[in-house]
């Protein structure tokens, strides 16, 4: 079982089996882990907000500083009109990057790592933001699919490109997230796999190998929740600030 | 771009794939639709949960916290610029007091020293004055004296005369006679006599 480096991804009932009319709903680790992200992120930033001192403490510091850091992550690329949309952004950011970094723990399960995960958030903002841009625009939304200043003999290339490229923003959002992911735990497992296997003599190069992956990945993680959430954010931006 | 639509499609393959790659062990446990359902469900409600908590109760809190210290630092700032502004006026205050004393001491000093100098200009002035009633007082004696000196002279030289003539002649002569020939005679050597 430890040999095969997907193993790790897979997801098992814990608990019993819940069924609503034909659907599964049983409590699985993936659950687990995602209750165990959310709730750490509600406890720490209710502690971080509970009380308000001039000079904050650790964990007042660490939620003010999320707060800023996503807030003006969002005023950069989205501008001023977006800021009904911080709460979701934050929530979101705050998920995938907790999802990502209860990950790197030995042993734990990788939320994000699975497709249908990201795929459901990545379509949600799909579909949110094309709403949210045909109520501030009406038919003048599909003016994202005609860039200006293009020649017209290449207009009708162009508009095709434009347009597979707006509907495919939700897979290369949610498999960017899922494949990097994936990707980085496998190649983990892998070399975790070759430590055991070349024993005491010749592990040490798989294993120092494994620690700068681990470094990496740690890397990875944050990077990947915030390139998630500014992808969202450009997103919305063209839902909001129709510049074409 | 159509790097990325290569990409994509390959990525679409592997959902129409996924029952084949499923039959397979070993195969992508992410493409086993199994618990997809199950996954959607949760994530739907642990993040549902998450953002109505996050939105609803904890991120106005922290935005609060930020923008009550926010103000809260501006006012102390505000305060100090304040305490700053006065302090300085009373630096300005306390300069202009020490000035105003300086010019009042320098006039005071200035008053004292003319007083003084009228005073001894004044006291002068009248001892001059005085010296100069004094001399002209003299001065004018001295000319009253002179001028009766004469006259004095004149009866002096008629009684000794009249004296003289009775001692050596025996005879009384009349004063008037003896007074007429020295009026005659002052006349004549007047200038001689006194020195005029």
């Amino acid at each position: 079982m430890a040999a095969n480096p997907m193993t790790q991804f897979e997801v098992y009932r814990i608990g019993p089996e819940i069924k609503v009319g034909a659907f599964d709903i049983s409590f699985t680790n993936a659950s687990l882990f995602m209750v165990i992200s959310s709730l750490a992120i509600l406890i720490i930033f209710n502690l971080g907000s509970k009380k308000n001192s001039i000079l904050p403490n650790k964990i007042q510091l660490l939620a003010e500083l999320s707060y800023s850091f996503v807030s003006k992550m969002i005023s950069d690329t989205a501008g001023s009109k977006a800021k009904p949309y911080f709460s979701f952004i934050f929530s979101l950011f705050m998920f995938v990057l907790f999802c990502n970094m209860f990950g790197m723990i030995p042993y734990t399960f990788t939320v994000t790592s699975h497709i249908i995960v990201t795929f459901v958030l990545a379509a949600f903002i799909f579909i949110g933001v094309t709403v949210i841009g045909f109520i501030k625009h009406g038919f003048g939304y599909l003016k994202l699919f005609v860039p200006s200043g293009v020649p017209i003999v290449l207009l009708p290339l162009i508009v095709v490109i434009e347009i597979i490229s707006y509907l495919s923003r939700p897979i290369s959002l949610s498999v960017r997230l899922f494949a990097n992911m994936m990707a980085g735990h496998t190649m983990m497992k892998v070399f975790g796999g070759f430590v055991v296997s070349l024993g005491i003599v010749g592990g040490w190069l798989p294993l120092s190998f494994s620690v700068a992956l681990t470094g990496l990945e740690i890397l990875v993680a944050f990077l990947q929740a915030y390139v998630f959430a500014i992808l969202t954010c450009i997103y919305l931006n063209d839902a909001l600030n129709l510049h074409h | 771009m159509f790097k990325k639509l290569f990409l994509y499609s390959l990525i679409a393959n592997f959902f129409f794939t996924n029952k084949i790659f499923a039959a397979e062990s070993g195969g992508m446990p992410q493409l086993n639709p199994e618990f997809w359902i199950s996954q959607i469900f949760w994530l739907v409600l642990t993040f549902g949960v998450l953002y109505i908590v996050l939105s609803k109760l904890i991120l106005p809190k922290i935005s609060a916290n930020l923008e009550l210290r926010k103000s809260q630092i501006q006012e102390n700032i505000e305060a100090a610029e304040k305490q700053r502004e006065s302090s300085e006026a009373k630096l300005k205050e306390f300069d202009g007091i020490i000035l105003k004393s300086k010019i009042e001491a320098k006039n005071i000093f200035k008053d004292a020293r003319e007083k003084v100098i009228k005073n001894i200009n004044s006291k002068k002035e009248t001892l001059d004055k005085q010296i100069d009633d004094e001399i002209k007082k003299a001065e004018v004696e001295i000319d009253t004296l002179r001028q009766s000196a004469p006259e004095k002279i004149n009866k002096i030289a008629v009684v000794t005369s009249n004296e003289i003539l009775k001692k050596l002649i025996g005879a009384e002569v009349n004063n008037s006679s003896i007074s007429a020939i020295v009026d005659d005679l002052v006349k004549k050597n007047g200038d001689k006599y006194y020195g005029h």
